[in-house]
């Protein structure tokens, strides 16, 4: 039986490569950083300061790009506080402060704003902000955790395992018998390669998180929340 | 980057958390709920066509051990107070699991305020005689609190969380536990459990005075506190057949008083007989 790793050791925190001295390292975990928090901190601009589309998403580039030049991840400690709840109180400080859409050139790029936008306008009523922002959370590390899965499906040539979780867990959920016969493989097959792919999965999402965490204590509180009865 | 709906999120997070048991007997039915350590499942046996629940860890690691500890002590100890485990083992991610009865009912912090007085010092005194085997068994619990008691819908008394208890020989001592119930000064002996059980008395209230005075004493600094489980539960069984706790000396009125309402008719037979002779004596003089 092969045992995976419970903390995967491939990929270093992105805290820890934003407060770097190397610029490509902050380069890097900057990038990891805002693709995993820009949807949240955009909903939170939008739902909790009222601030409009456009504007949300011009502050939400702003936020990141002071992040940088105001060093504020060197200020955060992840022994008092989870980095989302930090983040949310950097914002709300920002905010206060008069952050202003400067118009300078922002970090980054390729924020599909208007899709998220159009999540928000779908999104059931009576959500807080605080929780709409762990929702956002929650997507984005499964989203780049499936990102990752793709990517070792395709270097290890099993697309095919990946094209099942696809059309099961994110399709419509049919039959195994069903599963098999659209792509042509036994009963069996669809079970083992099926419980491969969320394996993976698991692995890829914990890999993630290891990502955006500073310890293994901080890793812990995180996968329970992400990965816990809810 | 894929962006996932609010339900293919959903759907995703019960895959990767739902426990692969391909390679058991066993399978998923519902989520029982969540405790300490992972989550508990409601699971189909499928060899032997019954519900279990199936405890797992929620992230394999450090957890891990202590579930498989949880597993090995509830092994052990063969009681109608402890739920039997059925079966161990490692899912393919390493995350640890077992299975064992499903029981039902209700936490004894829940359920305390529609219990009389009566029923909440008889479910104590079954926690103590649960703990007291566990005890000759050289097992401590060091986790007792009213959530970890459950009270069946016939009346059954279940001790549960097992996961911080410590085998006789076993190296691992200090501090554990919930804060508000594990002692303060951690002996590695029964007298942990005693002061685990005195605060978790105190946590039932109201108590009779006796009561109290049998909860202060059991979470007492150690050398005045009850030396093990059997003599707190003794105290309080005391207590319930209308005898003196130790915990609270009582002066000549007061065991006065407790005689005449442990034995009322004898006391009213003796009553009546007095003041019957007092009025012969009164209106005859004799």
């Amino acid at each position: 039986m092969m045992l995976v790793r419970a903390f995967p050791t491939t990929r270093h925190s992105a805290i820890e490569a934003a407060r770097s001295g190397d610029g490509i390292e902050r380069a890097r975990g900057l990038q990891t950083l805002s693709e995993a928090y820009w949807r949240p901190v955009y909903a939170y601009l939008r739902l909790h300061w009222r601030r409009s589309h456009e504007e949300a998403a011009d502050l939400t580039q702003e936020f990141f790009a002071e992040l940088i030049e105001k060093d504020l991840l060197a200020r955060f400690d992840a022994s008092r506080a989870r980095l989302r709840t930090w983040l949310r109180v950097c914002i709300d400080g920002l905010v206060q402060n008069g952050l202003r859409r400067s118009g300078r050139q922002k970090h980054g790029g390729g924020f599909d704003f208007e899709s998220a936008e159009q999540e928000l306008e779908n999104a059931p009523g009576g959500e807080s902000p605080e929780a709409r922002f762990e929702k956002e959370w929650a997507r984005a590390v499964f989203g780049m955790g499936l990102r990752h899965l793709r990517e070792k499906c395709a270097a290890e040539g099993k697309l095919a395992h990946f094209a099942l979780l696809e059309d099961y867990d994110l399709g419509d959920r049919a039959s195994y018998a069903e599963l098999a016969r659209r792509h042509g493989i036994a009963v069996t097959d669809v079970t083992n390669r099926l419980a491969w792919a969320r394996r993976s999965l698991r692995e890829a999402v914990l890999d993630v998180l290891r990502e955006l965490t500073c310890s293994e204590e901080e890793l812990r509180s995180e996968a329970r929340a992400l990965l816990g009865a809810w | 980057m894929t962006v996932l709906s609010d339900s293919a999120l959903s759907r995703l997070r019960e895959a990767v958390t739902e426990p692969d048991l391909s390679g058991t007997r066993y399978r998923v039915v519902s989520v029982a709920g969540r405790g300490g350590m992972g989550i508990v499942y409601v699971a189909e046996d499928t060899t032997l066509s019954r519900k279990v629940a199936l405890k797992v860890v929620d992230l394999a690691g450090p957890l891990d051990d202590r579930l498989r500890r949880e597993a090995a002590v509830l092994a052990r100890l063969e009681h109608p107070g402890i739920v039997p485990v059925y079966d161990a083992g490692t899912l393919p991610d390493g995350r640890a699991w077992y299975a064992m009865k499903l029981v039902q009912g209700e936490r004894l912090d829940h359920a305390v305020e529609r219990l009389t007085e009566g029923e909440r010092l008889r479910i104590f005194l079954r926690i103590c005689e649960t703990v007291a085997f566990a005890h000759a068994h050289g097992v401590l619990h060091r986790d007792l609190k009213p959530q970890n008691v459950m009270i069946g819908p016939f009346g059954e008394v279940l001790v549960l969380d097992w996961g911080l208890a410590r085998l006789a020989g076993d190296a691992r001592g200090g501090r554990v536990g919930t804060e508000g119930f594990a002692a303060p000064e951690p002996l590695d002996d029964a007298r942990d459990d005693v002061y685990s059980l005195g605060m978790l008395l105190a946590a039932m209230p109201p108590l009779p005075r006796e009561i109290a005075a049998v909860a202060q004493k059991a979470a007492a600094p150690a050398a005045r506190r009850y030396a093990s489980v059997a003599e707190l539960g003794a105290d309080v069984r005391r207590f319930l057949e209308g005898d003196a706790v130790s915990a609270l000396p009582e002066g000549p009125l007061r065991r006065a008083g407790r005689f005449l309402s442990r034995h009322r008719v004898a006391a009213g037979i003796v009553a009546a007989y007095s003041i019957g002779r007092a009025m012969i004596f009164f209106f005859t003089g004799r």
